[in-house]
């Protein structure tokens, strides 16, 4: 089972205080949505209203078609994974799993065999009648989503499930995470403020921020063609070039007036788009690609930050004439 | 209806027990007390309206003002003492001793709590009394040629309440001193505080609200005890407690125990506000 | 200043100790006081009041009063905190206030206060009015350790346990109390003990049958005895078996 989720013109606010502006997103069945965005952003609040832990001070949230106004978490389609698990510290592992199946009424045997096909599925077979104080992080994590997706809930609630978990781990589990999705086709709605995370599992990114959404769509989307200098920032490092009168501080360039917006990777020598003659000011061996920023001998005052080929030999005080491959052009 | 209300109406639900609990056999009974003190006695007859002479004659019977003044001179001095004793006690038990046997040392300073609060008194009679250990043994040695009067007297008294709440503070103290993190004390040394000076200015302020949580329960529990006055003060002397108990029993005069409770009440009042800056009752 | 604080703790402790050891000493004094010098060793004394039916009678309500009024005082308290700690309620502060306000009183006002309205409504003294008593002085001290435990940890499991579909009494009972096992149990132990040791509310609200407490007293005005000594070393001894259990498997799992 799956389904959508329709969030129309959902307000927040606490007292004075905005947490949530008009947002409206058509979550499809079967997705898998991460909403990114800056500690209070909103994402959080928004992930609580879907899951009946908050209530929208305006606006409307539909999930399957079905109108969620006074319903209870208990009563919804939803499970959570909570950001810092919560598992019930006195029960098994078998028992957490199937707590949601003993509230549904489901009877011993079947619930225990549900529970370790569950465990099995998040790679924990066999350690059913272990605790959840006998276990890793990255372990309790798997239990923590085993238990909500043991009742087969149409939509998946994931609060910055990963948060916890050191890097090397973070990227594993974000891999499992997408393949468990896939298995069992549930809607799945994610959020965390890492942007590499979000690109790493999402169908589509909500970008969020004051209260308010910047931008959706899939990764490719948010990351090449951003909607905002807001996602463009804060997607990954960019250089940002005003444009007035079809000029750039290094010289006239086909685009519209606005901001130019490039990625440091997006340049290179043979980029369509030409920057001209610029001198390196400094560079620094980062494994995957030499980082310099270089000032344009026309435009002294710019500084750009470049990523160059991991072979490139770049000296400081060395001129590169160089281009951009793909770029954007945003209204402030 | 929205969930907050529907939340709303289960949170009531779940603290209205305890709410009409705690209306009906504490605040009412209270009330009732309150009215009844302005009330008078008639023969053995208790006459209800609103009769301030109840008050009248506590304020200028010497009797009656003898007995707040010996409560609260006797409170004061055990709730200081007692806070003077216990604060190196637990300190001592906090510091010095060695972590894994601090439970059990703990354990042992307050296991005469358990004994019966009845029994606990009788038993400082058996110590303090004139054929008592004390006695025979200062006796025995030749301190003494003659018994001392300990037993019946206000130092008696004073002994048996201490010997109680230094229990009950090196607890609270100890509790204190033990969530402190290592690193205060090594800042202040670090910065050049001596020993004293780190305990004067950084120790003291930062347990401060647990001692004086600890003398507030001492100063309630104290002033308004019955039994140890009545089984070690003997009768040279009366607290308020067993002047209200007096009362009850001989005249049954309710009117004025009531008021005299209501006194009481109003001076445990006094000392709340008085420490009410550092109290942490929630988290006793 | 190393030695000093082994003599203040060993002062200390003789301090703390001296009574109770005079108490137990003297309970098997072959004699007619339990006063120096100690003339041997008897059982007699332990026998007598065990033979005591008034005793034996007042030990098994003082157990009732206290065991029945703790229960209550704690799922009030329980019930109590939970609703507080979870539900953002108008008037949150003063209820806590109000719910705490009995520690600061007087036992001797709570009895006084509850004789009074007992009086006015006619309802005798007895042990069912002696419970009342004891569950208003246990309460707070419930109220107060379940509200202290419920930590945010605590809050999401709750949130979780909603989350998959417990209905409220579900969360409590599966999740809630589980959870708060250790500080349940201590709040429960601790009411037993302050309600089976309480004398002034017992005094004044008992009549026919009475609380152990209560009987004691009639027998210290009898004056010195060594079966004082011998009920208060029973006494003694149970709370201190009692505490050892407790603190062997509750307090020791709970670390």
């Amino acid at each position: 089972m799956t389904a959508g989720v329709s969030i129309q013109a959902v307000s927040q606010r606490y007292g004075t205080a905005t947490a949530l502006d008009a947002v409206s997103l058509e979550i499809a069945a079967g997705e898998f949505v991460v909403l990114l965005g800056p500690s209070g952003c909103g994402k959080t609040t928004l992930l609580n209203i879907i899951g009946g832990f908050a209530e929208p001070t305006k606006g409307h949230v539909l999930i399957g078609g079905r109108d969620m106004a006074g319903v209870a978490p208990k009563d919804r389609p939803t499970t959570t994974v909570f950001q810092d698990y919560a598992l019930f510290p006195h029960m098994s592992l078998r028992d957490n799993v199937a707590f949601g199946l003993r509230m549904r009424g489901v009877d011993r045997t079947r619930r225990a065999a549900k529970a370790d096909a569950m465990l099995a599925l998040v790679g924990l077979e066999g350690r059913g009648d272990r605790r959840p104080h006998e276990l890793s992080g990255g372990q309790r994590q798997r239990v923590a989503l085993a238990r909500a997706l043991a009742v087969e809930p149409e939509v998946l609630l994931l609060d910055e499930p990963l948060g916890a978990l050191d890097l090397k781990l973070r990227r594993q589990m974000q891999e499992e995470l997408k393949a468990i999705q896939r298995r069992v086709g549930t809607t799945f709605v994610h959020v965390t403020h890492d942007q590499e995370e979000a690109m790493a599992i999402a169908d589509r990114i909500v970008v969020m921020n004051a209260g308010r959404v910047e931008d959706f769509g899939p990764p490719r989307q948010v990351y090449l063609h951003p909607a905002t200098l807001f996602t463009a920032s804060f997607m990954g490092e960019v250089n940002r070039i005003p444009i007035s009168g079809g000029r750039a501080p290094f010289g006239p360039v086909p685009v519209p007036d606005g901001t130019l917006c490039l990625r440091p990777e997006a340049i290179s020598a043979t980029g369509p788009l030409r920057i001209g003659p610029c001198r390196v000011a400094d560079a620094a061996f980062f494994g995957t690609h030499v980082q310099a920023h270089v000032v344009p001998l026309s435009a002294p005052d710019l500084r750009l930050a470049v990523h160059l080929p991991q072979s490139a030999a770049v000296e400081v005080g060395a001129v590169l004439d160089l281009g951009a491959e793909t770029f954007v052009v945003l209204q402030a | 209806m929205t969930l907050a209300a529907k939340d709303r109406r289960l949170g009531w639900g779940l603290v209205a027990p305890a709410l009409i609990w705690t209306a009906a056999f504490f605040i009412l009974p209270f009330l009732a007390m309150l009215a009844l003190s302005f009330a008078h006695m008639e023969g053995r007859e208790v006459v209800q309206g609103f009769d301030p002479g109840n008050y009248i004659r506590i304020f200028t019977d010497p009797t009656m003002l003898g007995a707040l003044w010996n409560s609260l001179e006797i409170t004061l001095v055990v709730t200081v003492i007692s806070v003077v004793l216990a604060y190196p006690l637990a300190a001592i038990i906090a510091f010095r001793v060695p972590a894994r046997w601090q439970r059990l040392a703990l354990l042992l300073a307050v296991l005469p709590f358990w004994t019966s609060y009845v029994v606990r008194s009788y038993s400082w009679l058996l110590v303090l009394g004139q054929n008592g250990v004390v006695n025979k043994a200062l006796l025995w040695l030749g301190v003494i040629a003659e018994p001392l009067e300990i037993a019946s007297t206000r130092a008696a008294t004073v002994i048996g309440f201490v010997h109680f709440f230094v229990m009950l503070l090196t607890l609270t103290i100890y509790a204190n001193l033990i969530q402190l993190s290592p690193n205060y004390a090594r800042a202040a040394q670090d910065l050049g505080a001596n020993r004293w000076q780190t305990f004067a200015h950084v120790i003291l302020p930062l347990t401060l609200p647990g001692v004086v949580t600890g003398a507030f329960l001492t100063f309630v529990l104290c002033i308004g005890d019955y039994i140890t006055p009545q089984i070690l003060g003997g009768n040279t002397e009366l607290t308020l407690p067993q002047l209200i108990m007096l009362q009850l029993g001989r005249s049954g005069n309710f009117p004025l125990a009531s008021a005299l409770s209501v006194v009481l009440m109003a001076v445990v009042t006094l000392a709340y506000f008085a420490s009410s800056r550092w109290l942490r009752l929630d988290r006793v | 200043m190393r030695v000093l604080s082994w003599l203040y703790l060993a002062v200390a402790y003789a301090f703390v100790f001296l009574p109770v050891v005079v108490l137990v000493v003297f309970s098997f004094q072959d004699g007619r006081l339990p006063v120096p010098p100690f003339k041997g060793v008897t059982l007699d004394w332990y026998a007598k009041v065990l033979g005591d039916e008034d005793l034996m009678a007042a030990l098994l309500n003082s157990l009732l009063v206290a065991v029945v009024s703790s229960l209550v005082a704690l799922i009030l308290g329980f019930l109590a905190a939970h609703a507080l700690a979870r539900v953002r309620l108008p008037g949150s502060v003063l209820m806590r206030g109000v719910l705490i306000a009995p520690m600061t009183v007087s036992y001797l006002i709570i009895a006084l206060g509850l004789l009074t309205v007992f009086n006015q409504m006619g309802i005798r003294p007895s042990l069912w009015a002696t419970g009342i008593g004891h569950v208003v002085i246990n309460l707070p001290l419930c109220f107060a350790i379940c509200y202290a435990a419920m930590g945010d940890h605590q809050k999401n499991a709750e949130r979780a346990a909603r989350d998959l579909g417990a209905a409220e009494w579900q969360v409590l009972a599966l999740v809630s109390a589980p959870m708060l096992a250790a500080p349940l149990a201590a709040a429960f132990f601790l009411s037993v003990t302050f309600s089976w040791d309480e004398f002034i509310i017992a005094f004044l609200l008992t009549r026919f049958d009475v609380t152990l407490p209560v009987e004691i007293w009639s027998m210290l005005k009898s004056g010195l005895s060594p079966a004082t000594n011998a009920v208060g070393s029973l006494v003694f001894l149970v709370s201190v078996t009692l505490v050892i259990l407790l603190e062997l498997t509750i307090f020791r799992r709970a670390k």
